[in-house]
């Protein structure tokens, strides 16, 4: 396990006091791709700037490679951001702004020359030196604020919504251009956005956020397949989210049916929320099923059919490749595995999980 | 049709225009070409060479320029204040810097000059302090001072315009880049806001190169600006031609300072145009 670059410790923050960050710790690792995802208002951006130095925590302390950073300055931190809109100079050209972070540390011209040539190429924009940025197209615009930011050698790039103007297509384009850059570059990377796809796509480590709390920590699969309580379920992808009961170690309760599953420890008779994705549920006859419904809607998605089931007087959301005709009586069933059982929140301000890996 | 309409919509300013802004410009050239006999001349435009109006010329120049520097200096740093403080704050300080303004311009040089006079109301308060009397009335700094307070909201406003349009985060990114605050000012802040600045300039200097009456009041009847020397032909020589060749002088130093505006501000604006 490498060691932890960024640790923050006892982070909290409030602005006209509204708190937005409560009591936050969280550890980023050297060369790890983390995001930051949630809601927005959910202090992820907060978080980044915190990082950043763009802001200070009413308390708690930020550690970068064990040093209390806290109260540095931006331009003595090192490492770098990609803002939103890019935030290009626009009073420069491209070649400018790249070159701005190196001239002020007093690099030689033809060290400049050099990195301004490798960064064009590495973010496939060679021969761009002397545009102005006005004249690039939003997704260009990105690409040399990475450009920007990455030949002052950062050890942590911190991306806040980078692709989040960008239409779809180049979002898209964006994201597997930054993978690739994660990898060559070899350093760390600090994502904040609040599309899931997006999250699901690039990270090593996702932290799901929700009103100042951190709701789960864990790599993509963790957080897909297992999410740890009702938010993380509901914010990522589709899900049946169902109110059940614990009966007893590998067996729950809903729809007045018993289900078997391989989660153990919860306790005997306890309530508790179950998740199951859409793609896991199975159709089949209706005798074959734990119990059965009716298919009342079928949309051709592609890849898949999503399909809603009224069964024990829920609405299931089912994606199968095979269609099953609105008005057939179908069965459901579920693999045990598939079931996953969270703790029910005692309130509100509790849907807090506190993760230390 | 409807291009036609709005067309039609702006007839009246059409004609304002023409009646007050053509007409008269039409005039001055006229008056300004001929003598008072009616003969076709350019010994009005000539006249600016006569030292006496070399002097004035000069003079309003470096008056209005020294008045432009000052309040640059001073209305950048309050742009900046007011453009870091929260939107009720900066509108109550920005009503305040301006509500002097809704008072008559005579009024307020006026009160100027009621509060420099050797026994106005500044010296009546130093002569009760024991302190030196200021014997600024009638002198070049009075009349800079009288520019300075009229024409200084004229450079705010503009700068504090483009402060507020000022991405937040291109800030963010210098710092983020190594800028400590003061390299972060000159690197990006001020080449950013430059637009503002040069508007802001523009709208103090050119009033102040063609006052009259703060220099007037302020400066007594020695001190005579290019705009006194026009006055005068209009009001007491009576030489309307003469008077009319020297405003279209002082019209030559304008148009020359609104190109050289443009100018900066198209280098300012970076390859906006390019």
């Amino acid at each position: 396990m490498s060691n932890k670059l960024i640790d923050l410790v006892n982070i909290t923050k409030s602005y006209d006091n509204l708190v937005v960050l409560d009591d936050l710790n969280l550890y980023i690792r050297e060369n790890e791709f983390l995001t930051l995802l949630g809601p927005s208002g959910c202090g992820k951006t907060t978080t980044l700037r915190l990082i950043g130095g763009f802001e200070q925590p009413d308390s708690g302390k930020i550690l970068f490679d064990g040093d209390d950073i806290t109260q540095l300055p931006p331009n003595q931190r090192q490492l770098n951001t990609v803002f939103q809109k890019y935030a290009l100079f626009t009073h420069m050209t491209i070649a400018e702004n790249i070159a701005f972070g190196l001239k002020l540390k007093g690099k030689s011209k033809s060290y400049i020359d050099d990195k301004i040539k490798y960064a064009l190429k590495l973010v496939n924009l060679n021969g761009y030196e002397n545009r102005m940025p006005d004249s690039l197209s939003g997704g260009q615009q990105q690409r040399i604020a990475i450009a920007r930011a990455i030949v002052n050698e950062p050890k942590i790039l911190l991306l806040d919504e980078p692709l989040g103007a960008l239409d779809l297509k180049l979002r898209q384009d964006m994201q597997y251009e930054l993978i690739r850059l994660k990898n060559e570059l070899g350093i760390t990377f600090v994502y904040v956005t609040h599309d899931q796809e997006e999250a699901l796509t690039m990270s090593d480590t996702i932290v799901v956020m929700n009103q100042g709390y951190i709701q789960q920590v864990g790599t993509p699969e963790d957080i897909y397949n297992e999410p740890q309580n009702a938010f993380v379920a509901d914010f990522i992808g589709d899900s049946n989210l169902i109110d059940a009961v614990m009966l007893e170690d590998r067996l729950v309760s809903f729809f007045d049916a018993k289900w078997p599953c391989v989660d153990e420890g919860f306790g005997n008779h306890v309530p508790v929320d179950v998740v199951i994705r859409p793609e896991d549920v199975v159709l089949c006859k209706p005798e074959e099923g734990i119990i059965s419904g009716q298919v009342t809607h079928v949309i051709f998605k592609g890849v898949h059919y999503e399909m809603e089931v009224m069964a024990g007087g829920f609405e299931w959301l089912v994606h199968s490749t095979v269609m099953h005709p609105v008005g057939e009586p179908v069965g459901i069933f579920v693999d045990p595995f598939n079931i996953q059982i969270m703790h029910k929140p005692e309130s509100e301000d509790e849907e807090v999980a506190y993760i230390e890996e | 049709m409807k291009n036609r309409q709005s067309r039609l919509l702006a007839l009246p300013f059409a004609f304002w225009s023409a009646l007050f802004i053509l007409v008269p410009l039409v005039m001055i050239f006229y008056y300004g070409l001929t003598t008072k006999t009616g003969q076709f001349t350019l010994d009005n435009f000539t006249a600016i060479t006569q030292p006496e109006h070399i002097k004035a010329l000069g003079l309003a120049i470096l008056l209005s320029a020294v008045s432009t520097v000052i309040c640059l200096v001073l209305a950048y740093p309050l742009a900046m204040i007011l453009s870091k403080l929260g939107a009720n704050q900066s509108a109550l300080i920005v009503l305040i810097f301006i509500l002097p303004m809704w008072m008559n311009f005579l009024l307020r040089t006026l009160a100027w000059q009621t509060l420099l006079e050797k026994t106005g109301v500044i010296n009546s308060i130093l002569r009760f302090l024991h302190l030196p009397a200021l014997n600024i009335i009638n002198t070049p700094q009075a009349i800079i001072l009288g520019m300075v307070y009229n024409f200084l909201p004229f450079m705010v406003l503009p700068i504090y315009n483009a402060l507020m349009k000022l991405d937040k985060d291109v800030i963010h990114a210098a710092r983020d880049l190594g800028a400590n605050s003061v390299q972060t000012f000159m690197k990006v802040i001020f080449p950013l806001t430059l637009p503002g600045v040069i508007s802001g300039i523009t709208m103090v200097f050119i009033p102040a190169l063609t006052t009259f009456v703060i220099s007037n009041l302020l400066g007594g009847s020695k001190i005579l600006l290019i705009g006194n020397v026009i006055e005068q032909e209009f009001t007491q020589t009576n030489n309307w031609h003469l008077g009319s060749g020297l405003s279209l002088i002082l019209m030559l130093f304008i148009i020359l300072n609104m190109v050289l505006s443009a100018v900066f501000d198209r280098n300012g604006e970076g390859g906006m145009m390019g």
